[in-house]
């Protein structure tokens, strides 16, 4: 290694799912250096072992998520220098996901949950039908617009206390979700999945932290999107008198 | 843990509690600065049907409230079984309501 590099103090979590800790490595500091650019150096030049999880490299697949200083980041689109704690990083697996190995959580619940708040699209037409026209200002497309772009990445389940305190929480990916789809006029299923997320497990355990709208990449607001489910089936309720 | 009826009870309670709250420290302070004694408290509260709406509804929504409160503090802190926690939440509701309104009786009967 060039002794006249700077260099960054790195400390990765290795382990399974039986436990683990910290390793230290000396990474070269490079300009324009993202937090997946650490990581891929330690596994190509000093830990060829390391496990680790990513797609894309451009903040669109989700994969990388994981937790830098303490908070959770998508890897590929994080710069070095905007988290570094003085020449210090440290890297984990994402919070609130049981570990597969190293820095690849098991993912399998924070999808389960995607299911469990009936995030699923339920088409009302086939494919021989028309296209449906869906105005871009109709209020609830401009609604959906603003939850839409979620891409998977679990970084707001991994920041919320909510489901770290109650694990069988949905979680903000999933009711953001479903929030999209109770302002999709193609779907189909809006009074089975307005049941689902308000369940004993659903959008009523949010505490409006807002740690999910904090660190969503996308900069989306899953508070907001859980703060209408809430109001949806409080309306539906007075409405029709269902409830649980 | 927290469905759509213990959310609405909770969220109902609190829009009744808000300016009950509001009332209850604007006495305690009139009292206070007023130098009210406890005889001329009673003297006002005895009798009146007024006093005892005003505190029987805030020792109600106060019971509804507190109770579901702590039921999600208790399951996450403790991890509670749903039934441990419907357990707790009618033994504190309930023994909120008796408490509150024994207090209550004691000003106004």
């Amino acid at each position: 290694m060039d002794q006249n590099v700077e260099r960054l103090q790195v400390r990765v979590w290795r382990g399974n799912a039986n436990g683990g800790g910290y390793r230290s490595y000396e990474v070269p500091a490079q300009q324009s250096q993202t937090v997946l650019d650490v990581v891929t150096w330690i596994q190509q030049n000093a830990e060829p072992t390391l496990t680790y999880r990513f797609a894309c490299r451009v903040g669109m697949c989700g994969s990388c998520a994981m937790m830098v200083n303490g908070e959770p980041r998508w890897t590929c689109r994080t710069h070095v220098k905007k988290v570094l704690d003085g020449r210090q990083l440290e890297i984990a697996p994402l919070r609130n996901l049981p570990v597969i190995k190293d820095l690849a959580t098991d993912m399998a619940a924070f999808f389960d949950k995607w299911t469990r708040a009936e995030g699923v699209f339920h088409p009302t037409a086939t494919r021989a039908d028309a296209i449906a026209p869906i105005v871009p200002d109709d209020p609830m497309r401009v609604l959906a617009n603003e939850a839409i772009e979620c891409i998977n990445c679990a970084v707001c389940y991994a920041a919320c206390d909510t489901v770290a305190a109650n694990p069988e929480y949905l979680g903000p990916a999933a009711l953001n979700r479903a929030w999209t789809l109770q302002n999709d006029e193609r779907d189909s299923a809006y009074a089975g999945r307005l049941s689902a997320v308000s369940s004993g497990d659903g959008c009523f355990n949010c505490h409006s932290h807002q740690s999910c709208m904090t660190y969503c990449p996308n900069e989306l607001n899953p508070t907001a999107s859980i703060a209408g489910l809430k109001r949806l089936s409080a309306a539906s309720f007075f409405k029709g008198g269902r409830g649980r | 843990m927290i469905g759509l009826r213990l959310y609405l009870a909770q969220r109902i309670s609190a829009m009744i509690l808000a300016p009950l709250v509001l009332g209850h420290i604007a006495t305690m302070i009139y009292a206070v600065q007023n130098g009210l004694s406890a005889a001329e408290i009673l003297g006002r509260t005895q009798g009146s049907f007024w006093w005892g709406a005003f505190y029987g509804l805030f020792v109600a929504a106060v019971s509804v409230h507190a109770a579901i409160g702590l039921r999600a503090i208790a399951y996450e802190t403790f991890g509670l079984p749903s039934r441990w926690l419907d357990v707790l939440t009618w033994v504190v509701g309930i023994s909120l309501f008796l408490l509150g309104s024994r207090a209550v009786a004691a000003v106004v009967l």
